[in-house]
């Protein structure tokens, strides 16, 4: 049973459940708080969500640096002009600058890893590195990959899916991740290809060709 | 979920949202959700070492006066006054610290500084909308703002949005990032708004926030106490099923 976030004591005490919470005397499991609910982001995201430096993941002039670009689709086939695309992913050395990655927080020069971008123009864009390799937990390596949130009006949490890239196909081949996807069509969805500044690739809410996303 | 990797490091995982309190991607009696939300069952996704780090976001992301909504552009904004104000949490009680959280909203009238927003009601000068904060060592947060109107927005025939607050988290890791909507005790627009209303009823109550009179501030503001409370970690005992765990 979970305790209303409301209800827990003033942080000044040290926690402990409330009377009442033990019905039998015995703690039968470990204290659970209720999860607040997510929401829609709305249309009106960029009063609170747009910074200048947002969608550099790696600073402007940084060596190797490119844009990955997309667009964002409906089920219509219709451009989404208010959705909000966030990305994280490791740098080129395959470390992470986050004290909670139990290899130790990495400091890649030039590099935050994060960046947003919203789709007022009819296109996301951020600048990125390419990411490094990353082990996959079962004694191989993950292929480069970025992690995506995608963010809009009518999306009443977060949708969660990965870019990979086309001109990867030996270590595309050999993702945990992209193998255990049902066929090739899906794999495709989550292929950013080479373009002209970097690479590109569309986001499909709906339709036949949606875009593979993930339960975290 | 836990894991361990090749070099048998140990990847402490975050727990999975219940579904039957989670908010659905979509919900029939929000129009914009028919075209938008996905329709195929999203595939599961281990968390690895890309899901369970996330970019470290805090003070320097701040201006000064982020904390204070009420005071924009040499003026104060007109409205009624209220300090919300509390808590950001993990699922297992414990505090989340020097945590970022942006939040948006409508002046007093119910109108947004935004283009898109139509609703003939007056803008407000001295009122943007945006605040930013990062949580104390306790997780504790506060912000200084105008209590938002409520506004029409046609997904129905005279359909209100409850007043609201837009809130934006991150939390420390990829799983945690949150994107929510803080309502007010008692709205009498709840029945009628599909927003609210996909939240499963055992959940609602999560996203109202509470009146609070003892940090209600004689002769200036209301106060609201509202906790938000992130994904924790996986509290599952460690099973060293595949080569053995060093942590």
């Amino acid at each position: 049973m979970s305790v209303n976030p409301l209800d827990v004591p003033d942080v000044t005490e040290p926690y402990q459940p409330r009377s009442g919470q033990r019905g039998t005397g015995w703690l039968t499991g470990p204290l659970q708080l209720g999860l607040t609910p997510s929401a829609t982001v709305g249309p009106y995201l960029a009063i609170g969500l747009t910074w200048p430096d947002g969608t550099w993941a790696a600073e402007e002039g940084a060596e190797g640096g490119f844009w990955i670009r997309g667009r964002v689709f409906d089920g219509a086939g219709e451009v989404v002009p208010d959705a909000m695309v966030e990305t994280w992913q490791a740098d080129p050395e395959g470390g992470f600058p986050s004290p909670e990655d139990p290899r130790g927080a990495s400091s890649y020069p030039g590099f935050r890893g994060y960046a947003r971008a919203q789709t007022s123009t009819g296109e996301f864009g951020i600048f990125t590195l390419k990411p490094g390799r990353v082990p996959d937990g079962h004694g191989g390596l993950q292929s480069p990959h970025v992690d995506v949130s995608v963010f809009a009006r009518g999306l009443l949490d977060r949708v969660v899916t990965r870019i990979y890239f086309a001109d990867e196909a030996e270590a595309n081949a050999e993702d945990v991740v992209l193998r255990s996807l049902p066929d090739d069509a899906a794999r495709q969805t989550l292929l950013a290809t080479p373009g002209e500044d970097g690479y590109t690739l569309d986001i499909r809410l709906q339709g036949e060709r949606e875009t593979v996303f993930f339960a975290v | 979920m836990t894991g361990t990797t090749s070099s048998g490091l140990h990847l402490p995982g975050y727990q999975r949202e219940d579904p039957a309190t989670r908010t659905p991607i979509g919900s029939a009696g929000y129009r914009s959700t028919a075209l938008r939300a996905p329709l195929r069952t999203p595939v599961d996704l281990p968390q690895r070492l890309t899901e369970i780090t996330g970019p470290v976001l805090g003070e320097d992301r701040i201006r000064p006066g982020d904390a204070d909504l009420t005071l924009r552009n040499g003026g104060e904004a007109v409205g009624q006054r209220i300090l919300v104000y509390g808590r950001v949490l993990d699922s297992s009680g414990r505090p989340v610290p020097d945590a970022l959280v942006e939040v948006w909203q409508a002046n007093a009238s119910g109108r947004y500084r935004h283009v898109v927003d139509t609703f003939p009601a007056p803008l407000d000068p001295h009122f943007d909308g945006l605040g930013r904060v990062v949580t104390d060592s306790l997780g504790r947060y506060e912000f200084m703002t105008i209590k938002p109107g409520a506004y029409p927005w046609g997904n129905h025939h005279n359909a209100w949005r409850p007043a609201h607050i837009h809130f934006s988290l991150f939390g420390r890791a990829f799983p945690q990032r949150l994107v929510t909507q803080m309502y007010f005790p008692d709205d009498p627009l709840f029945g009628q708004d599909p927003i609210f209303n996909a939240i499963p009823a055992a959940a609602r109550h999560r996203a109202i926030s509470r009146y609070d009179l003892e940090r209600t501030q004689d002769n200036w503001a209301l106060a609201f106490e509202w906790n938000i409370v992130l994904r924790g970690r996986d509290q599952t005992p460690f099973e060293t099923e595949d080569d053995g765990d060093v942590a």
